[in-house]
């Protein structure tokens, strides 16, 4: 990057600044405002019971949500960033689905497949696993819409990994898994690593699907949603102020870890 | 070990290998000569089990390998660039493929020491990959191939990424291990000249068939059709009619000029002579050299050490070197009237 762009003094480049200047401007402030007006009030925020325990929920379900999406999301990334098959195209377009339609959209598809008079759910049920109105319910609400985080960035991450590395490591006796494991996967942990921060941050924050699917036990988006519904807006800016810190430091962290320059391994 | 490739054929992308051949004897260090896209690294990689073949067999030490994976084959193989793992150093590196055989840790330790001191690598184990010199990382590679004692050695370009005295010392460094190991390997390289060097027989490849097996004096300086002539370096090339061959000497037509050739041969052909084959002088002498063409120099071009001269002889243009000290004591130029001079055996006949 050049360093002296600003002193070039090129129209272009003065127009850029200020139209980009506005831009950031739209992104921060809310944001800014919100946390500024709301300092008084987030002790209150932080001893509310209920706001603790939304957090809590949020937290545990999104954790739970990534570790779904890590297993069954991390392989299907592997396949997509090595192989060539029939159908791949369809497939590898399908994964950003969940980020395209209507969240809300999403939690009415999951329940018409999951809800407790399915024949999905009705089955699961027989083993103990409900989803409506329930923490499993927020998990595969939160997997579904935050999945495509996890697959994109771990396919980014081993499409990363020279695949010759891979036929060494078989050259030198190992079996397909543990080159895998030896050699692939640590070397695209980072890359992996940041999906699941990506996908428990966007967890966190996901709020239409959850609602319809499983609106109890109650998230932190949810506890906003109706503290700002039946008390106000007064009422739910420190909860929001908490949520934005909260998310804000999330943010700090994914930047620290992915500072590196992600450089291919070839 | 012994290495047979049957009637190999595979398809792969914008490459494909047709019917494939080769015989390499046991200890033998076989280099396969090719232009890129030729189908080199596939032939290599299909002995290698990274790919299946679509059709043939292969063949390590008697037992068909076809079917089993790169694991199972007992190979130890060196990518183009190395591909050293970066995540772990020179030491580790060289002791992957020993874990992987689940050697006892005391084993692998000592297997590691005993490698790094054969490849003079042994103040480099704690380095990480990208803070080694290309021919360090090359030295590394190796090491990690020669480690597991593998039955063949597959090279893939190793000297390519190389600088030009980093390429000398390295062919070195190959001979010698070749040498005190006596390891089978299977070398892909482009460069004539380093095939020319480290091979004991070589083969060239051309578009995904084998067009040439044979020593290097057989492959350099009888190549069987114009393409592996030019490839090897034969830069005069000529269409030609055998007029008259008497007691095996020919008299070969090119265009109005005659050249006398050792062939048996009779009808169309083609002729090649080797620009170091050509002796440059300004003036006619005795000599036992059959071939005496008088020309003139139309373009020269100074390579350090040798001088490339283009010279017309009668509208038929050769190419010669000529040390850059004759060039400047003979005071040529554009322009010089030159006697080019060859001997019947230096023209190969095609």
């Amino acid at each position: 990057m050049s360093e002296g762009w600003l002193k070039e003094k090129s129209p272009f480049i003065i127009a850029s600044a200020f139209l980009g200047f506005l831009m950031l401007i739209f992104l921060l402030l809310p944001i800014i405002n919100t946390v500024a007006i709301s300092t008084d009030k987030l002790g209150s925020a932080i001893m509310s019971f209920e706001t603790r325990e939304a957090i809590f929920t949020s937290f545990y379900a999104a954790f739970l949500a990534t570790l779904f999406t890590f297993i069954f999301g991390v392989p299907l990334a592997y396949i997509l960033a090595r192989y060539k098959f029939p159908g791949k195209n369809i497939i590898d377009a399908s994964i950003d689905l969940p980020i395209l339609i209507p969240h809300d959209a999403a939690g009415i598809a999951l329940l018409l497949l999951f809800g407790s008079n399915t024949l999905i759910g009705s089955g699961f049920s027989k083993i103990g696993i409900s989803f409506f109105r329930t923490l499993f319910g927020i998990v595969l609400a939160m997997a579904f819409v935050s999945s495509p985080f996890m697959i994109r960035s771990a396919e980014e991450a081993f499409k990363s990994v020279n695949p010759a590395m891979e036929k060494v490591a078989r050259s030198l006796g190992a079996s397909k898994f543990k080159a895998f494991r030896h050699v692939t996967f640590p070397l695209a942990f980072r890359g992996i690593l940041t999906g699941c921060l990506l996908t428990w941050a966007r967890s966190i924050s996901e709020f239409g699907a959850v609602i319809i699917l499983a609106n109890v036990p109650i998230t932190a988006p949810v506890q906003l949603y109706y503290v700002f519904t039946e008390q106000g807006l007064s009422a739910a800016v420190a909860i929001t102020a908490l949520l934005i810190i909260m998310t804000v430091a999330i943010f700090i962290v994914i930047k620290l870890i992915t500072a590196k320059p992600f450089k291919p391994v070839y | 070990m012994s290495v047979q490739v049957e009637s190999l054929s595979k398809k792969w992308e914008n490459f494909s290998i047709r019917n494939v051949n080769l015989k390499i004897g046991d200890g033998e260090y076989f280099v396969i000569l090719g232009s890129t896209g030729a189908g080199k690294t596939l032939l290599l990689e299909l002995i290698a089990g990274f790919h299946k073949p679509d059709s043939g067999r292969i063949i390590i030490d008697d037992t068909d390998v076809t079917v089993l994976p790169p694991e199972k084959r007992g190979i130890g193989f060196v990518p183009q660039e190395y591909v050293l793992f970066p995540h772990m150093t020179v030491a580790e590196n060289v002791e992957f493929g020993l874990k992987m055989q689940n050697f006892a840790k005391a084993e692998r330790e000592k297997i590691v020491k005993e490698t790094l001191e054969f490849m003079n690598l042994s103040s480099l184990r704690n380095r990480l990959p990208m803070t080694l010199s290309g021919g360090e990382q090359q030295k590394t590679a190796l090491a990690r191939a020669l480690v597991i004692k593998p039955k063949i050695l597959l090279l893939d370009e190793p000297l390519s990424a190389l600088d030009i005295n980093t390429q000398k010392r390295m062919r070195n460094e190959l001979k010698r291990i070749h040498k005190e190991l006596k390891i089978t390997t299977i070398h892909v390289t482009h460069n004539q000249v380093e095939a020319f060097i480290l091979a004991d027989r070589l083969a060239v490849m051309k578009n995904g068939t084998i067009v040439q097996v044979g020593t290097p004096e057989e492959v350099f300086h009888k190549p069987k059709d114009d393409f592996i002539a030019r490839f090897v370096g034969f830069e005069n090339l000529f269409e030609g009619k055998i007029v008259e061959n008497r007691n095996g000497i020919a008299r070969i037509d090119i265009g109005g000029i005659i050249i006398e050739a050792v062939t048996e041969k009779t009808g169309e052909c083609i002729i090649g002579v080797r620009p170091d084959d050509i002796i440059i002088s300004k003036s006619l002498f005795k000599s036992s050299m059959r071939n005496m063409l008088k020309g003139k120099i139309t373009e020269f071009v100074d390579m350090g050490s040798l001088v490339s001269l283009t010279v017309n002889v009668d509208n038929t243009v050769f190419t010669a070197l000529i040390t850059r000290r004759s060039f400047l004591e003979m005071t040529l130029t554009k322009g010089s009237e030159v006697f080019l001079l060859f001997k019947a055996s230096a023209v190969h006949v095609i």
